[in-house]
């Protein structure tokens, strides 16, 4: 028998006054993937998670825990780095973590090891008695980074984890994700960044104005969205003849990027440049990459 | 549970050790001690430069009587002539006359007005002049007494002292029937209950609301209720910062009277300062004796009243009251914006209610059983400030639990109102939210 997603979302609805933030989104997390929210801003990616953190609960739909519908004892098994972060200015630092472990049911024997440890890992250690307001901003990110994975939870949520984050600290977190999600952490992601989910991501739900229009993996998102792009490099000329049979849409250093019309396979592109005796160094489908499946699909404009 | 404990316990200690609580409660009974020492170094503080006047007597009332000399203030009777004693007081000889009172003779001992001159270049003081003024009638009076042969003693008798002694009819067992001074001591001790309330209500609900905005624009709250319902987030915060105000009243308690009664050993606030100073107050003397069965009578008046009824109803108004607005100032915290300023006016709703209040309380121990009293004993927003202020003049007990009854109710209203505008209101970051807004929250669902 296959595990139960970590996370199914069962035509979860949820509206704010005229406004519908959740229209009927349904998807499955399968166990051990890192999934990517994405959507542009607005699309209802937070109520969507805010949802799932059971900080509100929908208007209808049913969302499920490793197949329980979500309760109250759940919250202690999820860990959420929301968009709009912060900490309590004037505590110290290791009681600021004992405090939120303790939160999510940790004795305080346990709290107090496990953020002794933590911080050990991201060279704080000096910093227990520190008050939080003295902390560099950089600092101050990695220990709320710490504060959502202290109790060790089954599900992380991290709703663009890396926005304001120096090149140093984001390594070091995608690490430490990696890690979790290596020893059995699932891991939603949501952001609108497209590099990073390709990066990161095995699996994708892309949600816009409450609804969820994509979902899958995304290599196969990618393959689906391929739309017959095929890169060559060459050595010498080519034919002359080329552009009669064939629509040349790139010229770059290194190649040409050559769009099939309907009827033609890469097979026919491949047989003719045979033929012509073309010197081939490279011939590759062009896959679309997960921006601008998304620009497609969204067809709004998409922040960079 | 055990959140609510852990938020409790936060809100406790991480106020309570902060610098500016720690400086609060140490230097607001310094402060105190200050504004007394000042007070009484004002009050003491008479003339310290000497004036020397001279009296010519036309008038021969102060025949055969010293005049009274006063701190810096010296009468000088003299016969030289009035040319004679402005020469002198021109020549401004260090130690010589600064001034003369020049009083007429008197033809007629029944006149009603008498007009003296005071020749001096230095303007007349007010302490000089009453001081003047209080020898010349003083004087005035003797010598019509004498000179139109009046009798002492029926003089004496003119003057009477009325006291009102009240006496209960029908008396609950171990009462005494004297409530003489209940009535002054109750009306006392109601007004120092009801501004405690008022004091306690705005000090300690605008920090619950300072609390709630700062979780808010620090943007702690949404990792805080992904793992503590909003209602428990509240609710250990407005029991929290209530602990917080209890330590504090608590080191007051002791801390006030310590350090005044250090202040009097040190700067030497003793009887005796402490009679010039009743000196100086004219007419407010009080002889000891007089003063001693004042003060027997107050502590008499204070034994009247009914303690095993005030003091657990004062607890409960006060718990009723704290956490009533305590938790309107949590609502209106978290509708607040990121622009504390401008937020401001989001709390004028709260401020209005407990200012009637304080003066209807002022009213209310004027006449504690007016209409306008006891109706607002049983008004919810009203009632913890006027209805402690009441307790002492022994209001029936259906009004009593009547009003404790609203009051409580109406406190577990508003804590369960405030949970629901506030789970909304944390989340929404930004700009303030209007009145109106905040009122859908109370309807929207979870």
């Amino acid at each position: 028998m296959t595990p139960p997603p970590i996370i199914r979302v069962d035509k979860a609805r949820k509206t704010y006054g005229e406004k519908v933030a959740v229209d009927d989104v349904s998807f499955s997390m399968p166990p051990d993937a890192i999934l990517g929210l994405l959507g542009p801003n607005g699309a209802g990616k937070t109520s969507l998670i805010r949802m799932i953190t059971t900080i509100t609960a929908p208007d209808s739909g049913t969302i499920y825990f490793n197949g329980e519908p979500l309760s109250g004892y759940h919250p202690t098994q999820i860990g959420y780095l929301p968009e709009e972060r912060g900490l309590y200015k004037q505590m110290y630092v290791g009681e600021h973590l004992v405090y939120l472990a303790r939160l999510k049911g940790l004795s305080k024997a346990d709290a107090t090891a496990q953020a002794h440890e933590w911080l050990a890992k991201f060279d704080l250690d000096g910093q227990w008695t520190k008050p939080v307001e003295e902390l560099s901003k950089g600092m101050q990110q990695q220990v709320q980074f710490i504060a959502t994975v202290i109790h060790n939870p089954k599900l992380l949520i991290l709703d663009e984890p890396f926005s304001g984050l120096d090149p140093v600290n984001a390594t070091r977190m995608r690490q430490e994700i990696l890690r979790l999600h290596a020893n059995g952490t699932g891991v939603i992601f949501s952001t609108h960044r497209m590099e990073q989910v390709e990066e990161l991501c095995e699996f994708i739900v892309l949600i816009n104005q409450g609804k969820n229009i994509l979902e899958g993996k995304v290599a196969e998102i990618r393959r689906r969205f391929q739309d017959n792009k095929f890169h060559l490099e060459f050595g010498g000329d080519l034919p002359p003849g080329i552009n009669e049979r064939f629509r040349l849409i790139n010229h770059t250093p290194s190649g040409v990027d050559i769009q099939l019309v309907a009827g033609q396979t890469g097979n026919d592109l491949l047989r003719y440049l045979l033929d012509q005796h073309v010197h081939i160094v490279t011939f590759r489908e062009l896959l679309p990459s997960l921006n601008e499946v998304f620009i497609k699909q969204v067809s709004t404009k998409v922040e960079a | 549970m055990d959140n609510l404990w852990l938020v409790i316990k936060r809100e406790y200690v991480t106020r309570v050790r902060r610098k500016s609580f720690i400086l609060a409660t140490l230097l607001t009974p310094l402060g105190l001690a200050v504004f007394f020492i000042v007070a009484q170094f004002i009050f003491s503080y008479g003339n310290d430069e000497s004036t020397r006047v001279a009296i010519i007597d036309e008038a021969g009332i102060f025949e055969g009587t010293a005049i009274p000399d006063e701190n810096g203030l010296y009468f000088v009777k003299t016969n030289d002539d009035i040319a004679t004693v402005m020469a002198e007081i021109q020549e401004e000889k260090e130690g010589g006359l600064n001034a003369l009172v020049l009083i007429p003779a008197i033809k007629n001992p029944r006149v009603k007005d008498v007009r003296v001159e005071y020749f001096s270049d230095d303007p007349l003081a007010i302490d000089t002049r009453l001081a003047i003024d209080r020898r010349l009638e003083k004087a005035l009076r003797e010598y019509k007494v004498k000179t139109l042969g009046l009798d002492r003693a029926a003089l004496a008798a003119l003057e009477t002292n009325v006291e009102i002694r009240t006496k209960k009819i029908t008396l609950e067992e171990g009462e005494k029937a004297d409530t003489t001074m209940a009535g002054v001591v109750g009306a006392g001790l109601g007004t120092v209950m009801g501004f405690l309330m008022y004091l306690s209500i705005f000090i300690y609900g605008t920090m619950v609301m300072r609390s709630v905005m700062e979780e808010k624009t620090n943007r702690i709250v949404e990792v805080i209720i992904s793992s503590v319902k909003p209602t428990t987030l509240l609710l250990g915060k407005i029991i929290g910062v209530g602990a917080v105000g209890l330590t504090q009243v608590l080191a007051w308690m002791v801390l006030i009277p310590g350090v005044i009664f250090l202040v009097s050993i040190f700067f030497g606030f003793d009887a005796d300062s402490a009679q010039q100073m009743q000196q100086m107050q004219a007419g407010s003397e009080m002889d000891p004796e007089e003063m001693q069965s004042m003060v027997e009578k107050v502590i008499g008046g204070l034994g009247t009243l009914n303690w095993w009824v005030i003091i657990p109803c004062f607890i409960l108004y006060f718990i009723g009251g704290y956490f009533m607005y305590a938790a309107l100032f949590a609502a209106v915290g978290s509708a607040m914006g990121d622009d504390m300023g401008e937020s401001q006016s989001l709390t004028i709703p709260i401020t209005i209610p407990v200012i009637l209040a304080l003066y209807i309380m002022m009213a209310a121990i004027q006449a504690p059983n007016s209409s306008l009293a006891v109706i607002s004993s049983f008004i919810p927003l009203f009632a913890p400030i006027v209805m402690p202020a009441r307790l002492a003049f022994d209001p029936p007990a259906w009004q009593i639990i009547g009003s404790l009854v609203v009051v409580l109710a109406f406190a577990l209203a508003m804590v369960w109102l405030a949970a629901r505008i506030y789970r909304v209101g944390i989340l929404n970051y930004g700009k303030k939210s209007s009145l109106a807004e905040m009122g859908r929250w109370l309807f929207s669902k979870y």
